[in-house]
């Protein structure tokens, strides 16, 4: 009975998996495909990475994406943490329920919408003050931190909430002012909350392709632009190098993140034991 | 010569200011009163207790005076200055945290220096406060570990330190023992009241321990619904309580219904329908009005032989059940009117048959000293 059951979930699981990860592997072994032509097998090659690695197109895709997820992450932290701020550590204030319902109304708004709604606003804005004179780098940035951040303050507002005010409160106490209680006790507490809060946005900056095709203009095409563009020729294999490129990427990060958790988690258990010796 | 009240300034109203007051003080959240028009005078050097089930507003009282809450209506003054619209940072209060409120990142020692920084102390002054203060506490050896590297009672410690080492003029304690396991927690209690006296500091300790309070206190409040039921020495409110809900929350009683009898200079006779009860000292009691009689388990005696003459402050009923502590035995005897009377006596002979000499069922007689039973008038 019980070993049919188990037999039963190691199925369904190595099924389940098996979806998940058979497209990005045959994506993979297409990559190393020789042929022009995707579902024809022509050899191992890594012809396409040199022809991915000498294109000027791809690459100014990638530097354009990052720089905008940087930027983009970097406001949307500063700007989220505010917000994350304001409800959670300023009591009641009016409009304090509106206000909350505004922050977080960008998680649920159809990207068409966003990225329409902020089409129309930087055409009026160019023919109101003749700024900004052409879209880019900027609408596009702009326009991802106006979602980025209530991923960011529903991120950061978790965490104070769960952190609870005793230690700013202890600070302050203390004789710290608000400002300095922000600087050496709040903050320093948010960081986990921050970093991720950073990566979110700036993962989720790299992933829209809806958004910034809208407020995009002549010549600035990010990543899932160009990919995107690329792929309603026909599926083509210098993109499949890319992918593959980008999946090789995430996966170190993953490990990477993995490994600084299972340190934090060794250093935890070491620090039980030093308490627990502490009463004896 | 000083007066003889150095020890209880609050008996010498008229040559000792109090420290804190409190005047008129209320807060409300929402609907709901959390502390309700209360006055308050602590004197300097005391260690006060407000004492009260959970939800009775002594919390709110102590985060009132460290400027945490901001109360609707009232005042609070420290030494002569109304500090009830002064923020918490500028306050000469300084609070100990029942969850210690640790900072987890910094060590120890930076821990206790972060409230000296905020005063802007020059370095090497700060070091010799922290080393002094964790020299008080015994905590020299760890001062470079982290808040989570701590037992418990260390924590609890540094907690003390962090709260100390700004020599506020009043500590406020919030639970301070209450995350301490019963055995630590017991040893705890005198450290705590030595280390009040070492640094002279006035405190004020919330807790819901009754046993706590009693050890620690000079004095102490017992709040209810916001509001100070009654405020004395240890001593008064044990053995003088004003109200059956002092009464019940403090230690245990056996209440009893009665009618004053006879009303005497020196005496009151109280009939109740378990027999009469004469209290040997006055109250100021209406004869024929119904009052409560209250008389501590531990001022009963018990005995299986029958009282030489009948009298007052005589009962007698059926042991009904008993719990063996060890050091003493609570008999729970039941009346013949069905009440159920608790009588604790301690075990003072060693019982060699193994065997204690009152057992269930046994036929045993009650009685108590004049002046044990305690007149309550609601």
């Amino acid at each position: 009975m019980h070993g049919s059951r188990s037999r039963f979930l190691t199925i369904m699981i190595s099924l389940g998996m098996a979806f998940f990860y058979i497209p990005m592997i045959l994506l993979v072994i297409y990559s190393f495909n020789y042929s022009k032509l995707v579902p024809v097998w022509g050899g191992w090659s890594t012809r396409w990475y040199k022809v991915l690695f000498e294109s000027a197109d791809v690459w100014n895709a990638v530097s354009l994406s990052l720089k905008i997820a940087f930027v983009n992450a970097t406001f949307a932290t500063i700007l989220g943490t505010l917000s994350a701020l304001a409800m959670v550590r300023f009591g009641r204030f009016k409009g304090r329920t509106l206000f909350g319902g505004m922050l977080v109304a960008p998680l649920v708004m159809p990207e068409i919408i966003t990225g329409l709604s902020l089409l129309v606003l930087f055409i009026s804005m160019q023919q109101l003050f003749g700024w900004p004179s052409e879209r880019g780098f900027t609408t596009i940035t702009i326009a991802h931190i106006t979602f980025s951040l209530a991923y960011v303050a529903v991120t950061v507002q978790a965490r104070l909430t769960g952190m609870g005010e005793d230690l700013e409160e202890a600070a302050a106490d203390l004789g710290a002012k608000p400002f300095k209680v922000l600087t050496a006790i709040t903050l320093p507490r948010l960081t986990p909350a921050l970093a991720s809060g950073w990566l979110l946005a700036f993962t989720l900056s790299l992933d829209d392709l809806v958004i910034a095709s809208f407020v995009t203009g002549p010549g600035a095409n990010t990543l899932p632009i160009l990919i995107f563009s690329r792929i309603r020729l026909g599926l083509r294999p210098d993109i499949n190098a890319l992918a593959t490129m980008i999946i090789l990427t995430v996966a170190v990060c993953v490990a990477l993140a993995a490994l600084i958790m299972y340190r934090q988690h060794k250093r935890d258990l070491l620090d039980q034991q030093m308490a627990k010796r502490g009463d004896s | 010569m000083e007066s003889s009240n150095t020890d209880m300034p609050w008996l010498d109203r008229d040559n000792n200011k109090p420290f804190v007051e409190i005047r008129g003080l209320t807060k409300k959240f929402g609907d709901v009163t959390a502390v309700d028009n209360v006055d308050l005078e602590i004197y300097r050097g005391e260690l006060f207790c407000l004492l009260g089930g959970s939800g009775c507003g002594k919390s709110t009282l102590l985060r009132m005076l460290a400027g945490f809450e901001f109360p609707e209506s009232g005042s609070i003054i420290i030494e002569g200055t109304d500090m009830s619209s002064v923020p918490a940072y500028e306050r000469p209060t300084n609070m100990m945290f029942q969850s210690y409120a640790l900072f987890p990142h910094m060590s120890v020692e930076k821990n206790i220096a972060f409230g000296l920084q905020q005063d802007g102390m020059n370095k090497s002054e700060i070091a010799d406060r922290v080393h002094e203060i964790l020299k008080l506490v015994e905590l020299q050896d760890f001062k470079k570990r982290k808040p989570q590297q701590l037992s418990g009672g260390q924590r609890q410690r540094v907690a003390l330190a962090r709260s100390l080492v700004k020599e506020p003029k009043l500590l406020l304690l919030d639970e301070p023992l209450a995350a301490l396991d019963k055995k630590l927690r017991k040893q705890t209690q005198f450290e705590l009241a030595n280390i009040q006296e070492q640094v002279g500091v006035t405190f004020i300790v919330v807790t819901h321990d009754q046993e706590e309070a009693m050890t620690l206190s000079t004095r102490m409040a017992v709040m209810d619904a916001g509001r100070f039921k009654q405020i004395g020495t240890p001593t008064e409110i044990y053995e003088f309580p004003e109200s059956r809900m002092v009464a019940d929350f403090i230690g245990s009683a056996n209440f009893i219904e009665g009618r004053v009898k006879e009303d005497g200079a020196d005496h009151v006779l109280v009939e109740t329908d378990m027999g009469e009860v004469y209290i040997d000292h006055g109250h100021a009691v209406v004869s024929g009005s119904k009052i409560w009689v209250a008389i501590r388990p531990e001022k009963i005696s018990i005995s299986k032989t029958p009282p030489a003459k009948a009298g007052p402050n005589q009962i007698q009923g059926i042991v009904d059940d008993i719990g063996y502590l060890g050091d003493t035995s609570i008999y729970k005897v039941l009346l013949e009117n069905g009440q159920i009377v608790d009588v604790t006596s301690p075990n003072h002979i060693r019982p060699i048959s193994r065997k204690h000499a009152i057992t269930w069922e046994d036929k045993v007689y009650l009685n108590w000293a004049p002046s044990s039973a305690m007149l309550l008038n609601s």
